[in-house]
């Protein structure tokens, strides 16, 4: 780590920041899943999709142990397996939702099973405690160059799906009933959010890890929603928040040695605590 | 396989916890309160480090926190549900901080002892400490038995909950009550499977009784059963072939669960036909 701590000049913090190359690849695919966590996240949340995401980020964690037990990528695993999981999701044509008894309790067997089956690869390969603690909860290490490219690769994509679709989505979020009607295909756009939203979760994971998603992917729409009803401020309010968690936590993570799942969460976290209050405290000035 | 003290201790106390787990997990299922379990299940992770960490066993941290975080959750009435931003968020973060004990414990100590906290996640049924053996028999034992006692009004109260609360069942004493049963069957089972495979013991094994039976008596005991069956025969196979206990245990349960919903299904056509 750096032998300097952080001052209050911004310019040299930078520069030590910079200094090493895994710091840089850190960076980059931080800022690439920022920019993508933060879109993607805002339809999470208008959807009421999170427990979707959350359940795409844990069958993740096989797929990413998978990925280094055959020598390839843990982004390629993670790829793979959450895309697997949201085309099942989508092929059986049902809503995931924790507010059923059947359906949760059939998730809760799947994601134990999922968990149990990433624990075995890990120790199949004979991986540390460092490398589970990698996947569950980021890391700011051990970003590769091809990992760079291939989460560019990833967010250039979705991005530019979901840039294609933004409006009907949007319609189709908001009000499904109405957007059917109009001869919006509902079903097909979430099918196709569902696989958006699998990509997402796959490079998310890279910085904060299978078990922290709700940090990036949620945490910053839920703060931009609660702060403007406008689509178009309340997307580009979740990038520049999930933007500024990331940074901010990457480079705490580096100056201070704090795993960097910790810090992302905390602050983004803080921030929703502070937006509700905040919240709540204009809304009883407004009854007074 | 029993001359050996740790496969002993293993299905002694894993036996205990099914029990609990299998009978509490029963009514996790009937009452909806899946993502109950798991946020308990981020909190036993965090309270256990976190004890650790203050100096006091874990033990302490884990079922401290656990109580701790469900009576909360039972004076607030609210239900954890998994959709929830809000609470997801709250729990991601109680996770986070667990990462945050975590590195700070292993920065503490020695490199060796990084392990730690992949036993919290991922349990560690075959290396238990005699402390948890005792404890971890005895809570058990005195859950199963707690539930026993209490499994006519708490029955009557999650099928019909109006009907009872008229009947004069004493429906807040009775859910805190119920809480804090399902807060000590997380810490038990975090010990014997992990903070992170909870599920495979107090869901699974509910999840295929309820698909067996629709008889509350019947689907309890089943419930029971299955989890014993589970952790028993994942232990057997953990014994012989050199496969992590806590994945086995979560691979029989599962299988467990595909089975009985296969067998659903095609009982359901043949009714029908």
């Amino acid at each position: 780590m750096p032998d300097q701590g952080p001052s209050w000049d911004v310019v040299a913090d930078v520069q030590l920041l910079l200094q090493f190359h895994f710091m840089q690849n850190a960076l980059l695919a931080g800022t690439l899943v920022a920019l993508l966590a933060g879109v993607a996240g805002y339809f999470v949340v208008l959807r009421g999709q999170s427990f979707a995401a959350h359940m795409l980020s844990q069958v993740g964690f096989p797929g990413a142990a998978a990925g280094v037990l055959i020598h390839a990528s843990p982004v390629l695993g993670l790829i793979v397996f959450c895309a697997g999981a949201a085309l099942g999701i989508g092929a059986l044509g049902r809503e995931v939702d924790a507010g059923h008894r059947r359906e949760s309790a059939a998730i809760g067997s799947i994601l134990a099973f999922s968990l149990g089956l990433g624990f075995l690869f890990v120790r199949l390969y004979g991986g540390s405690a460092q490398g589970i603690y990698a996947f569950l909860f980021g890391s700011i290490l051990g970003i590769t160059d091809s990992d760079v490219e291939l989460t560019l690769a990833v967010a250039l994509t979705t991005m530019a799906s979901l840039a294609a679709v933004g409006r009907p989505l949007v319609f189709a979020s908001v009000d499904p009933d109405v957007a059917q009607a109009r001869g919006v295909p509902v079903r097909l756009l979430s099918l196709a959010f569902l696989l958006v939203l699998a990509l997402s979760v796959a490079i998310t994971v890279q910085i904060v890890g299978t078990l922290l998603i709700f940090a990036l992917l949620v945490a910053p729409a839920a703060s931009a929603l609660q702060l403007t009803a406008r689509v178009g401020r309340g997307i580009a309010l979740s990038v520049a928040l999930a933007l500024a968690f990331t940074w901010l936590g990457l480079s705490l993570a580096y100056f201070t040695n704090l795993p960097v799942g910790f810090l992302i969460t905390s602050l983004a976290f803080a921030f929703y605590v502070a937006v509700r209050i905040v919240k709540a405290r204009s809304a009883m000035v407004a009854w007074s | 396989m029993l001359a050996l003290e740790f496969m002993r201790n293993a299905f002694l106390t894993g036996g205990c916890i099914a029990l609990a787990a299998g009978l509490v997990g029963y009514f996790v299922v009937l009452r909806n309160q899946v993502f109950t379990a798991d946020a308990l299940g981020h909190v036993a992770f965090t309270g256990g480090l976190g004890g650790v960490l203050a100096g006091l066993n874990i033990l302490a941290g884990v079922f401290g926190s656990c109580v701790a975080v469900a009576l909360a959750i039972g004076a607030l009435g609210g239900r954890a549900r998994g959709r929830d931003v809000a609470i997801g968020t709250v729990f991601a973060w109680v996770l986070g901080l667990g990462v945050l004990f975590l590195s700070l414990y292993t920065t503490a100590r020695s490199a060796t002892s990084g392990t730690l906290g992949v036993s919290v996640l991922f349990g560690s049924i075959l290396g238990l400490q005699p402390a948890q053996v005792v404890v971890g028999s005895v809570t058990g034992l005195a859950t199963a038995a707690v539930v026993l006692a209490i499994a006519r009004p708490l029955l009557f109260l999650s099928i019909d909950p109006e009907v009872a609360v008229a009947r004069g069942v004493p429906e807040r004493a009775l859910t805190l009550v119920f809480f804090v049963l399902v807060a000590v069957t997380v810490a038990e089972a975090v010990q014997a499977v992990g903070a992170l495979l909870i599920f495979a013991l107090l869901v699974t094994p509910a999840a295929v009784a309820q698909n067996l039976s629709t008889r509350p008596w019947a689907g309890m005991a089943l419930s029971a059963v299955i989890a014993l069956a589970v952790v028993w025969l994942g232990l057997v196979i953990a014994f012989y072939v050199a496969l992590p206990a806590s994945f086995l245990v979560t691979g029989v349960a599962f299988a467990m669960y595909i089975a009985s919903e296969v067998a659903q299904r095609l009982s359901r056509r043949e009714g029908r036909a």
